[in-house]
């Protein structure tokens, strides 16, 4: 430090990293640092899956199938004989992985997409948002699941079905935040000082037309996770052994009167990480709307 | 008139769209890799059977010349026909479309009489206790699987309690009615969340509007203030919010008739994807793909109907 900054006053001072992180985190809204940490537990049971389960999640013991819950396994045992409950924690890794890949790979991709359409306009941006209008007359999980007809089942065919049908809303939700940034005056201040469009679109517009879009990824993110445990039911998704959630849950469905425990408890761990999910979304919507009055 | 002006215009306005599924079924098929039919047939055919289905679909045609003559068959009615079932497809979606639409209305129907209420609490105890309840309860309710959630009820109100029945639709209303509560709950939940999350909002704003004032000064009491004031203008975002989430309904009713074998298009879709009956699953993507079209026409037509304010520019 030189000794002209010992001289300034102490708010010009400038924050450590640590400090001013701390500080934003301290003006979160409670539900979203509930949800903050019950999301980075998730992924902490993921990844110290093994540390945490003394059972093979794969390869079962069948001399104890089908055992109750109890002590040796707090979530009782399938017809296999696997450990539901290190099914479950394994999980953890197979489905934040389908979250994140199926909301973000989208996400990126329609927000590209429509942002550049928002702000070159023409037949670009008519084309684009026609294949959006189409895409979006299709319920979703149906669409999903003729795109999965044709490409047949698995998580990579997953991925590329959710990632053909998913961008769409991004691409529309980041075109008409474009439509109304395009107007502001930095926007404007950028183009009068001859900046090219992609700097433009990239360096200026789309941090600020990004936000929108993060809030709805945060439901997006459940809703995936959803539909990847569906189509799981259906069979069309994650192909056994691997133990997704949706994939556990079915596995208990020819025995929900002999053992219930394999459908039921498997959907805990579904809807906790669903509800951290949402109240981090709904902290982060909180946020935007107050910085936007 | 000026409604019915309305309406055809919407009805012009949606003929893109409409092209637009009906090419996205046509190419449906067209998609799949290598020989459609071998594909389909699943090697087991004979070249005889083979050369019959390719007749059928006209694959020796160019394109474009196929697809007009499928949007041509669609237009009379013919989706071809099912390659498992060996019945028209048009016969076999005809069949199933009712129970899937008695599911939706049933499911939307229970899923306002539980909004309703629960949003008018909320909204009148903002940010208080009962409110962060509903909303905490709301975030549970949507992160469930709706199947997980299904065979739970089964579970319980079908297998222990032997409440309900778990699968099938019933022979007469009243058996519809008894058959689908379960299926209908589990939709209506998880839509509930959303729409009560909206209605709270909107009903939010209509409490702090003028004429609400007007109301509590005259000395009315919050009840009637509530219903007669309040919710008739709270009525227009439930609609929209329906409207928005026809997709979400339909993707809920598609999982909850698989796990309540309820013989409607959801369950004939993942049938027909489980036995590559391509015939049949191009025939309901353009069916689901009007549905959705004619649920926002018909959400666009009833806000005219409610709220007389509503223009038809």
């Amino acid at each position: 430090m030189s000794a002209a900054t010992e001289n300034l006053p102490m708010i010009l001072k400038p924050r450590s990293r640590w400090s001013s992180w701390r500080a934003t985190v301290a003006g979160w809204p409670t539900g979203m640092k509930i949800g903050v940490i019950i999301l980075i537990l998730v992924a902490l049971v993921g990844i110290f899956a093994p540390v945490l389960t003394p059972y093979n999640p794969i390869i079962g013991d069948f001399s104890s199938a089908l055992v109750p819950p109890g002590w040796a396994h707090p979530f009782g045992t399938d017809n296999l004989g696997r450990d539901v409950l290190s099914r479950v924690i394994y999980g953890a890794r197979i489905d934040l992985e389908i979250g994140f890949i199926a909301t973000y790979v989208p996400f990126a991709y329609g927000i590209i997409l429509g942002a550049i359409a928002g702000y070159v306009g023409g037949w670009f941006d008519t084309v684009l948002m026609r294949i959006v209008d189409i895409a979006i007359a299709f319920p979703f999980l149906v669409l999903i699941i003729v795109i999965l007809a044709i490409l047949g089942p698995g998580i990579q065919n997953m991925y590329i079905a959710v990632f053909l049908a998913g961008w769409t809303i991004y691409a529309r939700l980041a075109r008409a935040e474009m439509l109304v940034i395009r107007e502001q005056e930095y926007m404007l201040a950028a183009r009068a000082l001859g900046y090219g469009k992609l700097r433009i679109i990239f360096r200026h517009a789309l941090p600020n037309l990004i936000q929108s879009s993060i809030v709805f990824s945060m439901s997006d993110f459940v809703l995936n996770i959803l539909l990847a445990s569906a189509l799981s039911y259906f069979g069309i998704g994650v192909q056994p052994p691997a133990p997704e959630w949706g994939a556990i849950i079915n596995d208990g469905r020819d025995y929900l009167l002999q053992a219930w425990w394999i459908s039921t408890l498997p959907g805990i761990a579904v809807i906790i990480t669903g509800v951290g999910v949402s109240l981090i979304g709904d902290g982060l919507g909180k946020i935007l709307g107050q910085r936007n009055g | 008139m000026r409604l019915l002006g309305y309406i055809i215009r919407r009805l012009l306005q949606m003929i893109p769209v409409i092209i637009g599924i009906t090419l996205d079924a046509f190419l449906f098929i067209q998609l799949l890799p290598g020989d459609p039919v071998v594909t389909m047939l699943g090697g087991k055919a004979s070249p005889d059977e083979i050369a019959r289905i390719h007749a059928e679909f006209g694959l020796d045609l160019p394109l474009p010349q196929r697809y007009f003559l499928f949007l041509g068959s669609a237009v009379h009615g013919d989706l071809g026909t099912s390659i498992t079932q060996r019945t028209p497809v048009t016969d076999l979606i005809g069949q199933r479309l009712v129970p899937s639409l008695f599911l939706l209305v049933y499911a939307v129907l229970i899923s306002i009489i539980l909004s309703l209420p629960l949003a008018m609490l909320a909204a009148r105890r903002a940010d208080r206790v009962v409110d962060h309840v509903i909303r905490v309860t709301g975030m549970v309710t949507i992160s469930m699987p709706a199947f997980w959630l299904g065979l739970l009820l089964i579970l319980v109100f079908g297998l222990s309690l032997k409440l309900f029945p778990i699968s099938g639709w019933g022979d007469d209303f009243v058996g519809h009615l008894r058959y689908l509560f379960m299926p209908a709950l589990v939709i209506g939940l998880s839509m509930s969340p959303i729409l009560i999350q909206s209605l709270r909002a909107s009903l939010l704003d209509v409490l702090r509007a003028e004429f609400i004032e007007a109301a509590r000064a005259k000395g009315l009491s919050p009840n009637r203030i509530m219903i007669r004031h309040v919710l008739r203008n709270a009525l227009i975002p439930v609609i929209t919010v329906l409207a928005v989430n026809v997709g979400w309904l339909i993707g809920g009713s598609v999982i909850v008739e698989n796990v309540f074998s309820i013989p409607g298009i959801g369950r004939l879709l993942v049938q027909s994807v489980l036995s590559r009956d391509y015939p049949t699953i191009q025939g309901l993507t353009l069916v689901f793909g009007i549905l959705v079209i004619f649920v926002n026409l018909l959400a666009d037509l009833s806000y005219a109907v409610i709220d007389p304010r509503v223009s038809y520019q």
